[in-house]
């Protein structure tokens, strides 16, 4: 595997004294789909810019393809495509001007089997001449990642791509990063939904105050993550867990009236079955039973605890 | 040099102005009108003759110089701000372009619009006066010159603007008073002795004095001052711009 974007120690203070980045280290694989996720303000869209050249960096390197985004900006920065998280686009531009614009931008000539191709892709063809105004905040976010697209980069930045758009949008957007990715592109997606990052990344940064907290294949964190939860609520409180229920590993909730069963969604047996079983053979009544899922904040305030630690 | 990158923008730019070509057509043609009305019929009929040219025909590089000068400045300004105000600067930044290639493409497009309508005018203006140009090159330059150096002076604000009332202060408030006292439409010399001096500080009467040269042969200035002028002003704000670019001010976190 080659690496086509290394990050070194990238640090980046603010004028008013905020540190977004703390020394972020991070090497990125040709090819493979990295999502980083972290709660707002973590400094996830402050990386992000500091890369694209949007930020100036306080300290540290970027190098792109071997080319370091600052004294080789040119090479580095065509490179690169940029979806940014807000809506900007000039209103008053048609679909189609505004992705040619962008392709010229970059350096490229222009290329309108190329621009015509991403645009049907995308399902923009039928607006390439409406005006941006015309356009649901859906079909503009397709028109941003249109314009990331019209100059064929190798590596593309989605900061926050999904936010706000329906489920449809967000398949279609999963495709189309499934076919960058086929056509080799490297993709680094923020988010904040594990959903998104369960179906498309190969691997999870997570990101909090200005620090990468962990990078990690998804497989292994998804295993981290995928356990649950099943509350069952009792119509009496007990004092202590039954004798007959011991052996099942149970928790009891505050003021007794609920028993908590931690299980793994993945493994062939939950155990959900014999738990209900056990629990009526203890001659204990149920009022509610409620199942919930370790969410990502639950993840993120669990990492954040460990590192204060 | 992205010359690609330059053409895009300037292309761009004058895509918004093909969009409105009637309103860019017509404004100047009305307001050109209403000062050969006002200024040249109602008030030059008392005032005959400016130093032997007649006063509708002198006033006629001051009003292109005015026009030029403020379409300039508001095209250069408005440019650089929209995209500031939309967010639409992060593909700017984030681009394979240098700031020169950036002004190149805004600044050539807002110089580009400001000429066209510099033109309109002078055709209209050929609808009401006799019109000579003793100096057609030095015409040229001139007009070039000034559509370059405020188009300059426009990006500087547009990217100084922090709301769209900032983007208006500058024009409205400096260089519209520095236009009319600049002898736009009299000469420096109808002045008493001490206001000539004054005005002699105003930069702007050096880009009207030499451009009224290249049409009649006279000057309140010498025309060697002149172009001094507008190439060091010129210079400024390339100064200034590239100031801007270096240390990210307004534009770079």
């Amino acid at each position: 595997m080659t690496t086509i974007l290394s990050i070194r120690d990238l640090r980046k203070t603010y004028g008013d004294g905020f540190q977004a980045l703390k020394g972020v280290t991070l090497d990125i694989q040709q090819g493979e789909i990295l999502a980083l996720l972290g709660p707002n303000g973590a400094g996830k869209t402050t990386l992000i810019s500091t890369v694209c050249g949007i930020t100036t960096p306080s300290g540290g390197q970027v190098s792109v393809g071997g080319h370091d985004i600052v004294t080789d900006f040119r090479a580095a920065r065509s490179m690169i495509g940029l979806v940014p998280q807000e809506l900007a686009l000039q209103p008053f531009e048609t679909v189609l001007n505004t992705v040619r614009f962008s392709r010229g931008l970059f350096g490229r000539p222009r290329d309108d089997d190329h621009i015509r191709s991403i645009l049907r892709k995308l399902s923009l063809w039928d607006k390439k001449d409406n005006q941006i105004t015309q356009l649901s905040g859906g079909m503009k976010r397709r028109v941003l990642i249109a314009k990331a697209l019209s100059h064929e980069p190798r590596i593309l930045f989605l900061d926050e791509p999904t936010a706000g758009v329906d489920v449809d949008l967000r398949k279609d957007m999963w495709e189309t990063v499934a076919e960058l990715k086929a056509d080799g592109v490297t993709i680094i997606l923020t988010t904040h939904y594990i959903e998104e990052a369960e179906a498309i990344a190969d691997r999870v940064g997570v990101i909090a105050k200005g620090e990468l907290l962990l990078v990690q294949d998804k497989s292994t964190l998804m295993a981290q993550m995928g356990k649950k939860q099943i509350e069952v609520q009792l119509n009496e409180p007990l004092t202590r867990i039954p004798e007959a229920l011991a052996n099942l590993d149970l928790a009891m909730g505050a003021g007794g009236d609920s028993l908590i069963y931690t299980y793994d969604t993945k493994a062939a047996r939950t155990g959900i079955t014999g738990l209900l079983n056990d629990i009526a053979a203890a001659g204990l009544t149920l009022r509610d039973v409620q199942t919930r899922q370790s969410s990502l904040e639950d993840i993120f305030v669990d990492l954040l605890k460990e590192e204060a630690a | 040099m992205n010359w690609a990158a330059i053409g895009a923008i300037y292309r761009f730019e004058m895509a918004r102005f093909f969009r409105t070509l009637m309103q860019s057509f017509l404004s100047p043609v009305l307001s050109t009108s209403l000062y050969f009305v006002v200024f040249g019929a109602a008030i030059g009929s008392r005032i005959q003759e400016v130093e032997g040219v007649s006063y509708g025909a002198f006033i006629v590089p001051g009003l292109v110089m005015l026009s030029v000068i403020t379409q300039a400045i508001s095209n250069a300004s408005f440019g650089i701000y929209f995209p500031k105000f939309t967010g639409t600067i992060y593909e700017l930044l984030s681009a394979p372009v240098n700031f020169l290639e950036i002004v190149l493409g805004y600044v050539g497009a807002a110089a580009t619009k400001a000429l066209f309508i510099g033109i309109v005018i002078l055709l209209t203006a050929s609808f009401f006066v006799e019109l000579s140009i003793a100096h057609p090159l030095a015409m040229v330059l001139f007009l070039l010159l000034t559509c370059l150096s405020f188009a300059l002076l426009g990006f500087i604000i547009g990217i100084w603007a922090t709301n769209f009332e900032q983007l208006q202060l500058v024009p409205l408030l400096i260089v519209t008073p520095l236009i009319f006292l600049g002898g736009s439409f009299y000469s420096i010399s109808m002045l008493p002795p001490m206001w000539q001096t004054i005005t002699l500080f105003n930069p702007v009467v050096y880009l009207i004095s030499g451009f009224r040269w290249s049409f009649f042969g006279m000057a309140d200035v010498p025309i060697g001052l002149s172009l001094m002028a507008i190439a060091a002003f010129t210079c400024l704000c390339l100064g200034v711009i590239w100031w801007i670019f270096r240390t990210g001010w307004r534009i770079r976190s």
